[in-house]
C-alpha cells in the first residue's frame, strides 16, 4: 500500500488516521525495509555494504531531488547531479584531500555545512533560471548549466584540478567514530537517505508540497487562487537542492574521490534513467531506480564475460534496460508495482463475488 | 462630507471593478476598445455579447491574466493594473474559468484545500495541516456548497464534466471573496445543473459582487440586477435585465442572432 497511494497524493489532507494500527499496516512494507537495512550489517560482507547498498543509497538520495521537482512539481531538471557534484567538490576543496595546495583543511562542520550551502545556493538559481520555463526548455537549461559545470572542473585547475580532480578525500572522525570505516559510512548514508525519503513523503502531503502539484497541473489556475507559481517553483528548487548537495557529500566519502566524471554528462543522464526507470509517482521510485543502475553497473560487465560477449558492453545493457521499463511503463518500475497490485485487488474482489 | 470622504470617492473606493479607457490588442486587432465600466461592491452584473465581442478578454484584463494594452484597472479603489494574478487574489478578486481550469491529477478536496491556502498565510509550509485545524472546515464546507461531497476524494480527471464546473465554483469561492468574475459558469450544464447553479449563485452573500458571462440568458438574466452589452470590443448598451431584453437593437444584434 506505501506504493499505491501517495504519489498522485491521494490521501486526504488532515485525516491523520484514527489508528496508530492503521499507520502500521499502511507502512509496513517500508518499515520493513528499513529494518532490514537496519540489520543489514550484521549479514553483509562490507562490499555490499558499501559498493552496493551505500551506493545505491546515495545516488537514491541524488535521484529524489530530480523526482522531487520531476514528479510532484513538473520540472525536468538536469541540474541535480552537478548540485551534488559541486557540493562534493565543495567539501574536498574546503575540507581535505591530498592536495594540500587546493585544499584547506578546515574542519568537517565547518566545511559540510558551507559546501551544503554553496550547492543550494547554486541549485536556486538554476531554479531562479529555468523555473520560467517549461518541458523541453527547461531540459535544455539545466542541460547547459550541467555541461558547464562539467568543462569547468575539466579545465580549471587552480580550484578544480582539472581532469585528476582529488584523491584521497576522507570522510570525517567525529563523535570518537571514524566515519571511514564501512558499518558507521553505511549507517550515516542510511540515516541521510532515510531522512530525504520522508521528508519528502512528508512534504509532499504539506501545503508546499500540494501547491508545487497544483503548480504542475495548471500554474495558471495556481495563480488565480493567489499563489505565485515563480517563486514556489524556486523554492522547490532549493527543497530539492539540499537534499542532492547532501547526496552529494556523502558520494564522494564513499568513493573517497571525485573527479569531472562524478558530475559529468553521462552521470547527468544516468541519473535521469535512473530517476525515469524507478518512476517519478513516488519517492522510492528514486531508490528502486539507482538499485536496478548499482547492479547492472557492477555486474553487467561479469555477467557479459560468462556468457562470452564483450564486458565494455554493459551500458548497451544499461541502456536495453531503459527501452524495456520505458516502453512497457511509461511511469517505470513503480508504475508496474502499481498496475500488479490494482490488478490483485480486482481479482481478490472477484473471489470475493 | 470631509474631504478624505472625497479624496475616497475621487479615487474610485465607491466601486468594486472600475475600468478607465482600457484597451487590449492582440496585434493588430483591438479585442477591447477604450472601455469604461463601473461596478458597485455588491452589484451583479451580468456581461452579454456575441462570440468575440471581448467579453473573456474584459475578465482577463480584470484579472491581471492579459493585463490591458491601454488603461487603468482599480480593484476597490486600489490602481491593480500591473499587479499580477495572486496578488489581485490576495485582495479578494476571484475568477472562474470558460474552461476548467483545474488540478487533474489531485483529488477535489485537495483543489479545494488549495483554494483555501492561496487565500491564507502558510502557503510555502512544509508543516502538514491537521484535520482539526480552521482551514479544512471551510474546505469541507465549499464541498458541500458545491454538492460535492461525494466524491470529494476522487481525483478531478475522474469527475464528470458538471462535477467539475461546480468544482470551478468552489475555487472562487474560497477564502474571502470580495468580487468574482464567472466566466460562463453555466457552458455544458444539464438543465438540472443550471437550476443548482442558479441557486447557488443567488445564494452567494450580498456583499459580494460578481460579473458574469454567460450565453444562457435564462440563467444570466435570473442572478443579476444590471447588464452590460458589448459588441466588437466596445460597450454599446447597460442597463436593468428587463430593459435590455425589450431593447430593439439588442434584440437585432444578439437576441437574435441565434445565441438566444
Amino acid at each position: 500500500m506505501a506504493l499505491s497511494d501517495t504519489g498522485t497524493a491521494r490521501r486526504p489532507i488532515g485525516l491523520e488516521g484514527d489508528a496508530f494500527s492503521r499507520w502500521l499496516s499502511q507502512h509496513s512494507p517500508t518499515l520493513l525495509l528499513g529494518l532490514l537495512l537496519v540489520l543489514l550489517p550484521a549479514a553483509a560482507t562490507d562490499f555490499v555494504l558499501d559498493q552496493i547498498v551505500g551506493w545505491t543509497l546515495v545516488l537514491g538520495m541524488i535521484a529524489l531531488s530530480l523526482m522531487f521537482l520531476a514528479g510532484y512539481g513538473g520540472m525536468v531538471s538536469l541540474v541535480q547531479m552537478t548540485v551534488a557534484g559541486l557540493a562534493g567538490y565543495s567539501i574536498t576543496v574546503l575540507g581535505a584531500s591530498s592536495l594540500p595546495s587546493i585544499s584547506l583543511f578546515w574542519p568537517w562542520w565547518v566545511a559540510a555545512p558551507l559546501a551544503i550551502l554553496i550547492a543550494v545556493a547554486f541549485g536556486t538559481l538554476a531554479g531562479a533560471l529555468s523555473a520560467r520555463t517549461e518541458g523541453i526548455y527547461t531540459i535544455m537549461i539545466t542541460l547547459a548549466l550541467a555541461s558547464a559545470f562539467f568543462y569547468l572542473t575539466l579545465q580549471n585547475w587552480s580550484i578544480f584540478n582539472g581532469f585528476n580532480g582529488f584523491t584521497s578525500v576522507p570522510a570525517p572522525i567525529f563523535l570518537g567514530v571514524n566515519w571511514k570505516s564501512p558499518v558507521p559510512l553505511y549507517y550515516l548514508i542510511l540515516f541521510c537517505a532515510g531522512l530525504s525519503y520522508v521528508a519528502v513523503l512528508y512534504v509532499s502531503r504539506a501545503p508546499f508540497g500540494i501547491a508545487l502539484q497544483g503548480a504542475r497541473d495548471n500554474p495558471r489556475r495556481m495563480e488565480a487562487i493567489g499563489f505565485n507559481v515563480m517563486a514556489h517553483r524556486i523554492a522547490a528548487y532549493a527543497f530539492a537542492a539540499v537534499i542532492a548537495a547532501v547526496g552529494g557529500i556523502l558520494l564522494v566519502w564513499l568513493n573517497n574521490q571525485i573527479s569531472p566524471g562524478t558530475a559529468g554528462i553521462q552521470a547527468t543522464i544516468d541519473l535521469l534513467v535512473i530517476a525515469v526507470v524507478g518512476g517519478l509517482g513516488h519517492p522510492i521510485g528514486a531508490f528502486i531506480g539507482a538499485f536496478i543502475y548499482v547492479i547492472l553497473r557492477t555486474f553487467a560487465l561479469d555477467a557479459l564475460v560468462a556468457v562470452g560477449l564483450d564486458g565494455r558492453r554493459f551500458q548497451t545493457i544499461i541502456g536495453l534496460g531503459f527501452l524495456v521499463i520505458v516502453l512497457f511503463s511509461p511511469d517505470g518500475v513503480i508504475g508496474i508495482w502499481r498496475r500488479w497490485l490494482a490488478r490483485a485487488a480486482s481479482s481478490r474482489r472477484g473471489i470475493g463475488r | 462630507m470631509s474631504s478624505v470622504a472625497e479624496r475616497i470617492a475621487a479615487a474610485g473606493a465607491g466601486n468594486a471593478i472600475e475600468l478607465r479607457g482600457v484597451s487590449r490588442l492582440f496585434g493588430a486587432l483591438a479585442a477591447l476598445n477604450d472601455i469604461t465600466l463601473t461596478v458597485r461592491p455588491g452589484e451583479r452584473r451580468a456581461v452579454l455579447g456575441s462570440n468575440g465581442a471581448g467579453k473573456t478578454t474584459l475578465l482577463n484584463c480584470v484579472t491581471g491574466d492579459f493585463p490591458p494594452t491601454k488603461g487603468t484597472v482599480r480593484f476597490f479603489g486600489e490602481d491593480v493594473t500591473t499587479l499580477p494574478p495572486h496578488e489581485r487574489t490576495r485582495r479578494g478578486l476571484r475568477r472562474t474559468y470558460q474552461i476548467s481550469l483545474l488540478f487533474q491529477r489531485l483529488s477535489v478536496r485537495d483543489n479545494v484545500y488549495l483554494a483555501c491556502r492561496g487565500a491564507s498565510r502558510g502557503r510555502f509550509s512544509l508543516i502538514r495541516t491537521r484535520s482539526s485545524d480552521a482551514i479544512m472546515q471551510s474546505v469541507a464546507d465549499l464541498i458541500v456548497l458545491v454538492h460535492l461531497e461525494q466524491v470529494a476524494d476522487r481525483l478531478v480527471g475522474e469527475l464528470a464534466h458538471g462535477q467539475q464546473r461546480q468544482l470551478e465554483i468552489a475555487l472562487a469561492l474560497a477564502g474571502a471573496p470580495r468580487f468574482i468574475l464567472f466566466d460562463e459558469p453555466a457552458a455544458g450544464l444539464s438543465p438540472n445543473e443550471r437550476g443548482d447553479l442558479v441557486a447557488i449563485l443567488t445564494a452567494l452573500p450580498p456583499h459580494i459582487g460578481y460579473i458574469i458571462i454567460e450565453h444562457d440568458m435564462d440563467v444570466a438574466l435570473r442572478v443579476v440586477e444590471s447588464v452590460t452589452m458589448m459588441h466588437n470590443g466596445r460597450i454599446f448598451k447597460e442597463g436593468a435585465p428587463r430593459e435590455i431584453e425589450a431593447d430593439p437593437e439588442v434584440q437585432q444584434l444578439y437576441l437574435g442572432g441565434g445565441h438566444g
